[in-house]
C-alpha cells in the first residue's frame, strides 16, 4: 500500500486546518451559504435531504484494516453506526454534524485517508480495479499510476473550478473491473515497443442525463508524458466546457459536440505546446510510487492446497460461496476473496461499525491487514490463504458477509436515492431490497450466472443503471414514483449503453418487470448464455413483448 | 475596492477606461480588448503606461503577439466558480512568458486567492478590504504542492528529490517533440 511522506501527510493535515477555519467562518457567519458551496463540497460535504452528508475517499479502493477501524470508530462517534460504500470507492457519512466534520477529518489525516474533492466542480477520487496487484493477467499494477494521479489532482491550483465534476479511471488488466469507458478520462495500461508502459486513453465517457462510452483519443501514450497529457486535455476542457448550462457541463458534451477528432486535435496541439512546462512524471518518482505497491511478503504454499476440494466436496454451502465469491491470485496457494456487502434485503453498499471493526480483525488475521472496496459496493480481502477459506467463510458467515451472490442477480447496485439524496425523484434501495427478496433463490441466481443490476433513483444516475445489464431509473410521474427498465447496458471493455424497453412500471410492478425480464432471458438463451450476450443477440422485442403484450 | 500586491494593501495607481472615453494624456489606463483591437496601431505608438483587462471568455493568444506592451494584464472572474482564468494566467505567464503584473479581478475571493497565486497572479481586487491579515494568511493555508504551477514554488517531487538525490536522479528525461508514439 502507499504510505504518505510528510510532504503527503502536510498537505492533508494543512487542508483540515484550513477547513476548519472556513467552517468557523461558516458557523459564524462571515461566509453565506453560496460561498461556503463549494468549499465544502471541495471537501465532500454535501446537504442532502436531513443533514449533511461527507464523503470519504478511498483512493482507488485499497484500505488498510487501521483505515477500516478508523471508518468504524467514526461511525459510531460521529454518525449512526454504518456507513455506505458506492459506486466510486468512496465512503459516506449521512448523519454528521457540521461543526463536527473538522474533527472527523482529522482522524482521518491521522491514518492517510482525507476527503478532498470527493464532490464538487473537481478531479474526484481516482479509481481502479479492486483486484489490482493481486489478479492474473495484469500488464501492470494500475495503483502506481492512479496514485500518481491522486497527488496530481490534490488541489490542482489550474483546474479546482472546472465547468463540472471529473473522474479519472485507471484499469491494467486484460478484463476491465473499473468501468474505465464510463469516465470522464478513462486509462488502461498497455505495452508498447520494447515492453514499455503506457496507456490507451479513452474520454467522454460518462452517465447522468445524457450517457456516452468514452472514445479513444490516444491508442499509446508513454508512462512518462501522462501528466502532461492530461493537463492538456484538461486545459483544453476548462476553457471550452459548456459553463452555461449545468447539464451539458461535463467533458463528454464538449466530446460529442466538437467530435473526436477535432477534439484529439485541439488537445494534441495545446500539448505539443504546453508538455514541456507543464507536469512532469520522473521515472524515479514512478519507481518510489512502484515500491510501495511491491508484493506482500506471501508465504510459499505447496499446491493444490490440501483439504480444499475435500471440503468444498463435503459442504454444498461453502461450495457455492467458493464458485461465485472466490477469484484466482496470481500468487500460487493464494485467493481473492469478495465480501458481499448485498445480503437479500439489506441496503446495498452498507456496512456496520461492527462489520467494519471485525472485517478489519479478518484483514489482519487472514489477508495481510488490506481491504479492497468495490465499484459495486462490496469489499475485497485480497491476499487470503487458500488453506485459510473455509475458517474465513464460517467468520464471515457469522458476520451476514458471505451471501454468495458476487457478479449475480442479487449483486445490486443502488444509489442511497430518495431515501437520503435531495436529487433523487423516486426511492432506489427499497427497490433493491425488495427484487434481491424475489430473485433470491441461489439455485435459480447461478442458473441465470452473471446478471447487474443497476438502480439509480434520478437521471444522474450514480447507481450507473445506464451499464446495467438490467438498468432501472427512478423517475417521478406527477408525483408517483415511477421506474424506467433499460436493457442491455455493460460497463467493461466491451462497454454498451442499455436501452429503454418502453413505458416506465409503479413502484408495485416494477419487480415483477425484472422478473418478466429474466423468464425471457431464460426462455430466449442459447446454451448457458450470459444475460448480456443474449440480449444483444435477439434484441429488445422478446422483452416487449413479454413485458407489454402484443400491442 | 481594494488591491492586495505582494502581502500589502496597495493604492491602485490604474484607472479603466471605458471604451468610448477619449485617451488621456497622463495617468496609468486599463482598456478592454475591443479597444486594443480596434486601436491598436495608435497604442502600439502611444508612450503611455497601458494595462488591458480580459473577459472570461477572451484568451490571452489575442495579445499574444505584442504582450510586452502592457504593464497590466487583469483577467475577470466573471464568478468564482469560473475557472478559465487560471488556465488563462498560467499561459500568460510559461506560454506568453509575460512579466509585469497579473491582476485577479471581478469575484476574488479569499479562498481562491492561493489556487490564483500559484497560476501567475500577483494582485487582486478584494472587496473586503479590513481583514487584510486574514485575505493574506490564505496564501499560506497550504504550503507545499504536487504541480508544477506558474509561482516557481518547488513542488513535492522536487523536494523528494532534493532530500534525497541519490536516487535515479530527478531530471526529468528530455522530451523530443513528436516522438510519442
Amino acid at each position: 500500500m502507499y504510505r504518505y511522506d510528510d510532504f503527503d501527510q502536510r498537505i492533508i493535515d494543512e487542508r483540515v486546518s484550513q477547513f476548519r477555519d472556513q467552517v468557523r467562518r461558516r458557523l459564524n457567519g462571515e461566509l453565506s451559504e453560496e460561498e461556503f458551496k463549494p468549499l465544502r463540497l471541495m471537501n465532500g460535504v454535501y446537504l442532502q435531504l436531513h443533514s449533511y452528508m461527507l464523503r470519504i475517499a478511498i483512493p482507488y479502493g485499497v484500505l488498510s484494516s487501521r483505515q477500516l477501524r478508523t471508518l468504524a470508530h467514526i461511525a459510531r462517534r460521529y454518525d449512526k453506526g454504518y456507513g455506505h460504500f458506492t459506486t466510486r470507492q468512496n465512503i459516506q457519512f449521512h448523519w454528521p454534524k457540521l461543526a463536527e466534520v473538522p474533527d472527523i477529518l482529522a482522524e482521518l489525516a491521522g491514518v492517510q485517508m482525507h476527503a478532498i474533492q470527493t464532490s464538487g466542480n473537481s478531479f474526484r477520487n481516482v479509481t481502479a480495479d479492486h483486484y489490482a496487484g493481486v489478479v492474473a493477467n495484469e500488464i501492470e499494477d494500475p495503483r502506481i499510476y492512479a496514485e500518481v494521479i491522486r497527488q496530481w489532482s490534490t488541489l490542482h491550483p489550474e483546474f479546482s473550478f472546472l465547468p463540472r465534476k471529473f473522474k479519472i479511471a485507471i484499469s491494467g488488466a486484460t478484463r476491465d473491473r473499473a468501468a474505465v469507458k464510463t469516465h470522464d478520462i478513462g486509462l488502461f495500461i498497455r505495452k508498447g515497443d520494447g515492453d514499455r508502459i503506457g496507456f490507451e486513453v479513452v474520454v467522454g465517457g460518462g452517465q447522468g442525463r445524457t450517457p456516452f462510452i468514452a472514445k479513444t483519443i490516444r491508442k499509446f501514450l508513454p508512462e512518462q508524458d501522462l501528466l502532461s497529457y492530461l493537463e492538456a486535455i484538461m486545459r483544453v476542457y476548462n476553457e471550452f466546457g459548456r459553463r452555461d448550462n449545468l447539464f451539458k457541463a461535463r467533458i463528454k458534451i464538449l466530446v460529442h459536440e466538437l467530435g473526436i477528432e477535432k477534439f484529439t486535435a485541439m488537445v494534441e496541439e495545446e500539448w505539443a505546446d504546453s508538455r514541456d512546462y507543464t507536469a512532469t512524471l520522473p521515472p524515479d518518482e514512478i519507481a518510489r510510487i512502484r515500491t510501495h505497491f511491491a508484493p506482500p511478503a506471501y508465504e510459499s504454499v505447496a499446491t493444490p492446497v490440501v483439504g480444499l476440494e475435500a471440503k468444498r466436496f463435503e459442504d454444498r454451502d461453502f461450495a457455492r460461496w467458493v464458485r461465485h465469491n472466490i477469484a484466482a491470485h496470481r500468487q500460487p496457494g493464494y485467493a481473492i476473496v469478495n465480501l458481499s456487502l448485498k445480503r437479500i434485503g439489506e441496503t446495498p453498499g452498507d456496512a456496520t461499525a461492527e462489520q467494519m471493526d471485525a472485517i478489519a480483525l479478518l484483514a489482519d488475521r487472514y489477508s495481510l491487514g488490506e481491504v479492497r472496496v468495490t465499484h459495486e459496493q462490496n469489499l475485497v480481502l485480497p491476499h487470503v490463504k487458500q488453506a485459510d477459506l473455509s475458517a474465513l467463510w464460517q467468520a464471515l458467515a457469522r458476520l451476514d458477509l458471505a451471501t454468495p451472490n458476487i457478479g449475480l442477480a442479487t449483486d445490486i447496485v443502488a444509489c442511497p436515492g430518495l431515501d437520503y439524496c435531495s436529487l433523487a425523484n423516486a426511492r432506489s434501495i427499497p427497490i433493491a431490497q425488495r427484487i434481491a427478496q424475489r430473485l433470491a433463490d441461489l439455485d435459480r441466481q447461478e442458473l441465470t450466472r452473471e446478471l447487474r443490476i443497476n438502480i439509480s433513483g434520478c437521471i444522474n444516475a450514480c447507481g450507473h443503471h445506464h451499464v446495467g445489464h438490467i438498468g432501472i431509473l427512478g423517475v417521478d410521474k406527477q408525483g408517483e414514483e415511477f421506474y424506467q427498465l433499460t436493457l442491455g447496458g455493460h460497463a467493461e471493455e466491451d462497454a454498451s449503453l442499455g436501452s429503454i424497453v418502453g413505458p416506465a412500471f409503479s413502484s408495485d410492478d416494477i419487480v415483477g418487470a425484472v422478473e418478466g425480464v429474466i423468464d425471457t432471458y431464460l426462455a430466449e438463451r442459447r446454451g448457458d448464455e450470459r444475460f448480456i450476450d443474449t440480449c444483444r443477440r435477439v434484441g429488445l422485442q422478446p422483452f416487449k413483448e413479454r413485458l407489454y403484450g402484443a400491442h | 475596492m481594494a488591491l492586495i500586491k505582494a502581502g500589502k494593501l496597495v493604492r491602485d495607481r490604474w484607472r479603466f477606461l471605458a471604451d468610448d472615453e477619449s485617451l488621456p494624456t497622463e495617468v496609468s489606463i486599463v482598456i478592454s480588448l475591443e479597444r486594443w483591437l480596434r486601436e491598436q496601431s495608435a497604442l502600439l505608438a502611444w508612450d503611455a503606461p497601458l494595462g488591458i483587462r480580459l473577459k472570461a471568455g477572451q484568451h490571452p493568444k489575442a495579445i499574444a503577439q505584442h504582450i510586452e506592451r502592457f504593464a497590466l494584464i487583469a483577467l475577470e472572474f466573471p464568478k468564482f466558480t469560473d475557472g478559465r482564468p487560471y488556465s488563462y494566467a498560467r499561459l500568460v505567464r510559461q506560454r506568453y512568458r509575460y512579466r509585469g503584473e497579473l491582476r485577479a479581478t471581478g469575484q476574488v475571493l479569499r479562498d481562491q486567492l492561493l489556487f490564483m497565486h500559484r497560476c501567475g497572479f500577483d494582485a487582486f481586487e478584494i472587496v473586503d478590504s479590513d481583514v487584510l491579515a486574514a485575505w493574506c494568511a490564505a496564501f499560506a493555508e497550504i504550503s507545499v504542492f504536487y504541480q508544477r504551477a506558474a509561482d516557481r514554488q518547488p513542488t513535492v517531487l522536487e523536494l523528494r528529490h532534493r532530500r534525497d538525490p541519490t536516487g535515479e536522479g530527478y531530471t526529468a528525461p528530455a522530451q523530443t517533440k513528436g516522438t510519442a508514439a
